[in-house]
């Protein structure tokens, strides 16, 4: 029998923002345990919570980014669940009014092969809330410790529809939600860091069956690929018990990212009942237009909007668009160095072919590159002015400009670098490496055109490179036909 | 010194300090003094800093002598309620969970008494996280009303009021949740006052029902009463359930607002149950107020049968889930006998937390549970509106309305703690405030015939803060109730 699988997904951000969503402390990462914290933070008796503005800013962003609906009024609710890393024994969330209703992602599948762009769908989202994130228990020998640095960090949980079919399109939306995060400043969703968190509810189903199967729970995936994986085997998993004979129970499983398996952690019976009210100590939050213009002034443009007008503006190739594309900070300078040459092509090119990698060799960020985009902009018009080869530039200019950041034409001036395009100084030189290759010679006489390459060659290497190869081309032609 | 310094007001003690005639090292030692005369037997104070008061009173005399007195607080002894938090000092709220805790930080009110250069003296007693109608569900004491020391205080804020009524402290801060100022400033003979939800902040006041709690002061007078809410009312940004509306000079309201004014008799406060004493002496109140030329309107609240009931779920909904963060984990009473995370829970609870306390969280939780809320909470809230509806119709006759503060004087210490729904009603005619979120005040109103203090109570529109003190402090000069005091 066939199955088809369900899947939906809970994804949890942290949203980046200068200070807790409730309390005027910073946020961070890497502290020193518990100082992080305010009487806020750690529930003293008293404190009460006051609501970050930049969170509910941003979390609007988001909700814009995802197309979802913004309510005009949004408000807390009290989640009540008794845990350690829970300072005051109850999480304030959003149970029924949460602050993006809706919404849906562009996501991008992958292609027969790596350089062929894959089927694009959407993915429908059921809501996204804001919530504050929790601390962190340490467990040690007979012990444990709390942190609750973490506490209080603004969190907003994505919910999707259960319209996911394949841990492939479950990375795929991973992918295309974490490029929505870092385009809007809102994350870096590094996983790690726990920056982004993601839990899958999936339940297979004989296909053409329209009742939902049974559904379980995955946790503690903790990277995009962990999530493909983890779903991969919980599909093989639950096909291979129903065929055996078995059900599939209601549970929550956990991911062992180095067993690679699922395994049992609780029932639904054992879940909690979580006494949602509302929090009589935040008031609703109304999101009036104005406020509402101010955010949506500040959306970029998504990720494949800007993959299809690379298509259709610049003409860029899949290898290229898919390097591009998922970093902003890219295709801005990308663009910046298209625009000032006029030639897109060629500008990305060198970024991909070039910059790219002794960025890497170097291991620097885009933003500490000497090399702007009008460094890349004056090479490539260098090269088609043709003022320097190709070779010339990558051999001689780029390294020299990656070094030092001077501009391209103070270093071809400087290293006497400009290719000669006087015939009456290359005609001598190219009539020494025909008389002294007549082998070669004899070749292209003979209607081997390719052997022309050798001489080229010879040429080149005589004018250490300077001369134009396609006027050396030309003058090697002329000289021959004229030989014969 | 004076002799009685013990029973002067707020206002005598300020001209004394003013002319010089006496310090606030010298009064803030009488207290202490009078404090340890007396509170063996009255049992109002959970605990009293005296080498900070006195170095507190030390720094008020030297800006006395430097001549930037900071106004009329500055120098004067103030007692908080132990659920207030004052950074360094106790914060038990009268539970062994939080016994040994010590704040790490003030509460905006705490706050604006340090800067009006007030002298905190001492922790007041109260029924544990103020749940509670007559202070005997303290878990270190029973406060007992200084009037007749076989009879309770009142409560919750029953430390708050007795030590006003002992004459340990002129003023003090209690909490008003269902009544917890009103009717222990009853019983004691002293005035209390809750302000209007909003008015005063409630960050680092430990919360039991958040939507209802309130701070308000307590003093020997209505003016006295008056000083104490202008320093301490404001709008706050750490308290986002507090109003952004500016403080009017209470003083200069009691100065300028007279009589006439509207008044509204409910009658809903005059029905069964109302002791006929208390009722008497209510009704001369709406007498004198006829014979100052007020026009007396007899007016309707009728969903105020409804308010105990409201009340109890709406109360203890919040409280199930404010006090889950006593746990055992961090700062609390941590049971010793724990065998895992889960068992920490249980035991450290048990053992922490009194039987009313237990109760309300029991009560709390069942009327949130998944398939009850609607029935219960969410029907509550609803009959919140229509009762603050009702307030607020009968706000378009009148200015205020003239009811008892409870249906009764002080009873007896134990005749009551056996049976909640006795206690619960001892409340009746105060709970309806808090869930309309208005003002009120509870001033003395002479003493029945066994020489309990009665109280009337008058409440007032959503910030009608200023009309309340007016009216009340033109009974409180026409009579001299204010100046009887318990024999002790």
């Amino acid at each position: 029998m066939e199955y088809e699988v369900v899947i939906g997904l809970e994804v949890h951000v942290q949203v980046r923002t200068k200070s807790k969503i409730f309390t005027s402390v910073g946020v961070g990462f890497g502290c020193d345990p518990n100082t992080l914290t305010d009487p806020v933070v750690l529930g003293f008796p008293g404190a009460l919570p006051v609501i970050n503005k930049e969170a509910v800013e941003k979390s609007v962003k988001v909700g814009m980014l995802l197309q979802s609906e913004i309510p005009e009024v949004t408000k807390w609710d009290r989640k009540n669940y008794f845990y350690p890393d829970s300072p005051k024994n109850y999480q304030i969330s959003q149970f029924d009014q949460p602050i993006c209703e809706g919404g849906k992602v562009e996501i991008e599948l992958p292609g027969p092969s790596r350089n062929v762009m894959g089927e694009h769908k959407w993915i429908e989202l059921t809501r996204a809330h804001l919530e504050e994130d929790v601390g962190k228990l340490n467990h040690f020998d007979g012990y444990s410790l709390v942190d609750y640095n973490r506490a209080g960090t603004p969190l907003l949980e994505i919910v999707s529809e259960p319209v996911l079919h394949a841990p492939d399109e479950a990375f795929a939306y991973l992918n295309a939600l974490r490029m929505l995060m870092i385009y809007g400043d809102i994350s870096d969703c590094d996983m790690e860091k726990g920056q982004m968190r993601c839990d899958a509810n999936i339940s297979i189903r004989p296909a053409g069956q329209e009742e939902l199967g049974v559904k379980v729970e995955i946790k503690n995936m903790n990277s995009i690929s962990g999530v493909r994986n983890g779903l991969a085997y919980e599909i093989e998993r639950q096909i291979q018990t129903v065929k055996a004979g078995g059900a599939i129970v209601q549970e929550t499983r956990g991911w062992d990212a180095a067993k690679n398996v699922t395994y049992h952690m609780r029932f639904k019976e054992e879940s909690h009942d979580y006494r949602y009210f509302p929090d009589p100590d935040l008031m609703p939050v109304r999101i009036d237009d104005a406020w509402r213009k101010r955010i949506a002034a500040t959306i970029p443009e998504r990720p494949y909007d800007r993959q299809r007008r690379y298509y259709e503006d610049y003409d860029l190739p899949f290898t290229v668009t898919s390097v591009l594309v998922p970093d902003p900070k890219l295709c801005t300078f990308f663009e910046e160095a298209a625009k000032a040459c006029g030639k897109a092509r060629q500008a990305a090119n060198w970024l991909m072919n070039n910059l790219l990698g002794e960025l890497g060799n170097a291991g620097l960020s885009l933003s500490e590159s000497k090399i702007k985009p009008a460094h890349i902009a004056e090479l490539v018009n260098l090269i088609e002015e043709g003022a320097i080869s190709k070779n010339i530039a990558k051999e001689q200019v780029f390294g020299t400009m990656f070094e030092t950041g001077d501009m391209p034409a103070a270093i071809v001036e400087e290293k006497g670098l400009k290719q000669s395009n006087d015939t009456t100084e290359l005609e001598p030189v190219c009539q020494e490496v025909i008389d002294a290759n007549p082998g070669p010679v004899a070749e292209i006489q003979a209607g081997n055109d390719k052997a022309i390459n050798f001489l080229k060659g010879q040429v080149m290497k005589a004018t250490r490179g300077k001369a134009n190869p396609a006027l050396v081309d030309q003058v090697l032609k002329e000289l021959i036909d004229k030989k014969g | 010194m004076a002799v009685d310094l013990h029973f002067k007001t707020l206002s005598e003690l300020q001209a004394l300090l003013s002319a010089g005639e006496l310090s606030s090292v010298e009064l803030t030692q009488a207290l202490v003094d009078r404090k340890e005369a007396v509170d063996d037997k009255v049992q109002a104070f959970n605990s009293l800093d005296k080498e900070q008061a006195i170095a507190q009173a030390e720094a008020a005399d030297q800006r006395r002598a430097a001549g930037s007195v900071l106004g009329p607080l500055d120098g004067i002894p103030i007692g908080l309620k132990d659920v207030i938090s004052v950074k360094g000092q106790p914060l038990t709220c009268s539970s062994k969970m939080l016994e040994n805790f010590v704040s790490p930080y003030d509460a905006t009110a705490t706050t604006h008494l340090k800067v009006a250069g007030a002298v905190l003296s001492g922790r007041l007693n109260m029924d544990e996280f103020a749940m509670g109608s007559s202070t005997e569900n303290s878990a270190f004491k029973t406060t007992v009303n200084p009037w007749d020391l076989e009879r309770v205080a009142g409560g919750s804020s029953g430390g708050s009021a007795a030590a006003v009524s002992a004459g340990a402290v002129p003023v003090s801060l209690g909490s008003d949740t269902g009544g917890s100022i009103r009717q222990p400033a009853s019983f004691c003979g002293v005035v209390g006052f809750k302000p209007t939800y909003g008015r005063v902040s409630r960050f680092g006041l430990v919360a039991y029902a958040s939507s209802l709690d309130q701070i308000g002061p307590f003093g020997r007078s209505v003016k006295d009463v008056a000083t104490v809410l202008q320093t301490i009312a404001g709008h706050d940004p750490k308290d986002s359930t507090s109003i952004e509306q500016d403080v009017p000079d209470y003083a200069g309201a009691i100065e300028s607002n007279k009589s006439p004014w509207k008044l509204g008799i409910p009658k809903e406060y005059f029905g069964e149950g109302l002791d006929p004493e208390v009722k008497a002496s209510i009704q001369s109140a709406i007498d004198w107020y006829a014979d100052q030329g007020c026009e007396i309107h007899e007016v309707t609240l009728p969903h105020m049968d409804l308010a105990v009931a409201v009340y109890y779920i709406i109360a203890t909904a919040e409280a199930s889930s404010n006090l889950a963060r006593y746990d055992g984990v961090r700062y609390t009473h941590r049971s010793k006998d724990a065998e895992n995370a889960i068992d920490l829970y249980f035991k450290s609870r048990a053992e922490g937390f009194g039987e009313e306390v237990k109760r309300r969280i029991i009560l709390g939780t069942y009327v949130l549970s998944s398939g009850y809320y609607d029935a219960y909470y969410l029907r509550a809230q609803k009959v919140r509106t229509l009762i603050r509806l009702d307030f607020m119709k009968a706000y378009e006759t009148v200015d205020a309305l003239l009811t008892p503060t409870s249906p009764f004087v002080s009873f007896k210490a134990g005749e009551k703690n056996e049976d909640p729904l006795a206690m619960y009603l001892s409340d009746i005619y105060t709970i309806s405030a808090n869930l309309a979120g208005i003002p009120g005040i509870s001033i003395p109103c002479g003493l029945n015939s066994e020489g309990l203090p009665v109280g009337l109570q008058i409440q007032g529109k959503p910030f009608g803060e200023a009309d309340l003190l007016a009216i009340a402090n033109a009974y409180e000069e026409a009579h001299d109730y204010s100046s009887q005091h318990p024999s002790l």
